[in-house]
């Protein structure tokens, strides 16, 4: 990976090409113009995370766009990684809002299918998927490094004016629970082929599955095409661990975990220790790079539980890419 | 095949029970297949119509007719054309297209449709239809050994899995829809062909799709 040649100037980006372990947050927008709320959860992230994700009508529901919120975030202090889902908008809409991002001083910016609509607010909406997840980043990548649209076209004003393409530092997702199994870490693979800078992983309860999953992704050399950073949220309680374990796809919790938890007198704070002593294993492990801590509605407890995992303070690198 | 079913009878019977004179035209092909719409389900709806219009004392003529099939107007010849002519209105058991055809022959005549044209599908077993084609305009089965990522993945994903699939299902109905990604796994893996699956493909052209506006397909080899 080039350690002297930005591809957006991210802070993001810069902490992983500089060698420093990095930590990302997440941002859940509002279901309403309230600007406040933004702000108030910007003010819990600021100084503990590089970089905080704003997410795209996460589990398809709407709510303040990505691209909104993420200029909150910015003003607010928090770098934002836009989330992209290819759900709501087709190739002309997203490449118009990452231009008008990136002009805005968005740079990071994360490509994903998103959450199927039939499980939100709008079952009844048409659903998009003009391009896929792997598709998304191609085109990002090809606006950035080639500076042309999908279609081809340059992306300039007219044949006088400069080129004038996004600068972006491209993410995407990885889920290595998820089935088929065996096809995970091709897919990962597959991302990274077409242009992912970083990855985040769904979130991760089974340390044993994740070891072999970084085991065969570094077996490809995977972890030096791409900056791999693990996925946490902790457990809130026992019940939630239960309900998860047993609703939601791509999510492995293992029993030792559930019956630590349900043993534990202060189970929120059990679930912050296991998810501490997770990020401390992930530290050292080979081939990752950093922790991307997902802690949506619980964004107070960030900085708590940064501190605890040996986190912070956060590099600040604004000095050395100044020349 | 075309699969369709038909409407919530009430739907149907609000739609004609002002006429007193209405054909109900059956169509012989998909959708007698499919079990929505051909002669045995023209007869019972014209009884369930009968039925409804006495008990709210109508006077409700209702005329049944089933013909090979409502797209081709070869088959409407001059019996089914005077009934078409003669009614108050037809109630067509044919799929979105022959309600149409219809209505493009018999201009001077309302039409109602009785069914839900759903998609293009297979019979799975007895009483069970399965969606396997889009009408994409642009077929992507070679790329993908023969199962369609565009008609059978929730998100039409050319570059999949995404994250819900589990247990070879898809989240969006786990209990009845596979993953088409697993399935096109599973039968690259059985052929020995899954490298083909690390080429990352390219958007697809959707314009061949009726994103390109309403489409038409003519033939210079066969227009007179």
């Amino acid at each position: 990976m080039n350690q002297t040649q930005h591809k957006s100037r991210s802070q993001l980006e810069q902490v992983l090409t500089s060698g420093h372990f990095a930590l990302t947050g997440e941002l859940g927008p509002p279901k309403s113009c309230d600007r406040a709320h933004v702000e108030k959860k910007a003010g819990y992230l600021n100084n503990s995370v590089d970089a905080a994700n704003i997410t795209d009508n996460q589990t398809a529901i709407v709510r303040m766009s990505s691209f909104a919120a993420s200029l909150i975030a910015l003003s607010s202090g928090v770098e934002p990684v836009m989330q992209i889902t290819t759900r709501d908008r087709n190739r002309l809409a997203i490449q118009s809002d990452v231009i008008g991002a990136s002009t805005l001083g968005i740079k990071n910016m994360l490509c994903l299918s998103g959450d199927h609509h039939s499980f939100g607010n709008h079952p009844q909406s048409k659903i998009v998927h003009d391009v896929d997840s792997v598709q998304l980043i191609t085109m990002l990548k090809r606006m950035r490094d080639e500076g042309v649209f999908e279609c081809g076209e340059e992306i300039r004003n007219g044949r006088k004016s400069e080129p004038a393409p996004p600068k972006i530092f491209i993410g995407a997702a990885a889920n290595p629970f998820a089935d088929p199994l065996d096809f995970r870490v091709i897919r990962l693979a597959k991302k990274i082929q077409a242009g992912a800078d970083f990855i985040q992983t769904q979130v991760i309860y089974d340390m044993q599955r994740f070891r072999e999953w970084m085991q065969s992704l570094r077996d490809k050399g995977l972890h030096e095409k791409a900056y791999i950073l693990a996925g946490i949220t902790p457990l809130k309680s026992a019940r939630m661990a239960q309900y998860m374990k047993e609703n939601v796809s791509g999510i492995s919790i293992p029993e030792e975990t559930l019956q630590r938890l349900s043993g534990a007198g202060d189970q929120r704070a059990e679930g912050i220790r296991i998810a501490v002593e997770q990020m401390q294993e992930l530290k050292e492990m080979e081939g990752v790079s950093g922790i991307h801590l997902m802690a949506i509605g619980a964004e107070k407890s960030v900085p708590g539980i940064a501190e605890e995992a040996g986190l912070l303070p956060r590099p600040s690198l604004t000095e050395e890419v100044s020349g | 095949m075309i699969v369709a079913e038909q409407k919530p009878f009430q739907e149907i019977y609000e739609s004609v029970r002002e006429h007193q004179n209405l054909l109900i035209l059956g169509c012989g092909t998909c959708v007698t297949v499919c079990m929505a719409g051909g002669e045995r389900e023209v007869g019972i709806l014209a009884n369930q119509i009968r039925l409804a219009a006495k008990e709210e004392n109508r006077k409700m003529e209702v005329l049944e007719h089933t013909i090979t099939r409502q797209c081709d107007e070869e088959f409407f010849d001059s019996t089914v054309s005077s009934s078409i002519r003669e009614a108050d209105a037809v109630l067509s058991l044919g799929c979105g297209v022959g309600v149409q055809h219809i209505v493009e022959l018999f201009d001077e005549v309302p039409i109602h449709p009785g069914l839900n044209t759903q998609f293009f599908g297979a019979n799975l077993q007895q009483g069970l239809w399965g969606e396997r084609c889009a009408g994409c305009g642009e077929c992507v089965l070679d790329t993908y050994e023969g199962i369609c990522p565009v008609a059978r993945c929730s998100k039409s994903m050319m570059n999949g899995p995404c994250g819900g699939s589990s247990n070879g299902m898809c989240e969006v109905d786990p209990e009845n829809t596979p993953c088409a990604w697993q399935l096109i796994i599973d039968r690259m893996t059985k052929l020995n062909k899954l490298d083909k699956l690390m080429e990352n493909q390219p958007p697809k052209n959707w314009s061949r799709d009726r994103h390109g506006g309403p489409r038409r397909t003519q033939r210079e080899d066969m227009t007179l």
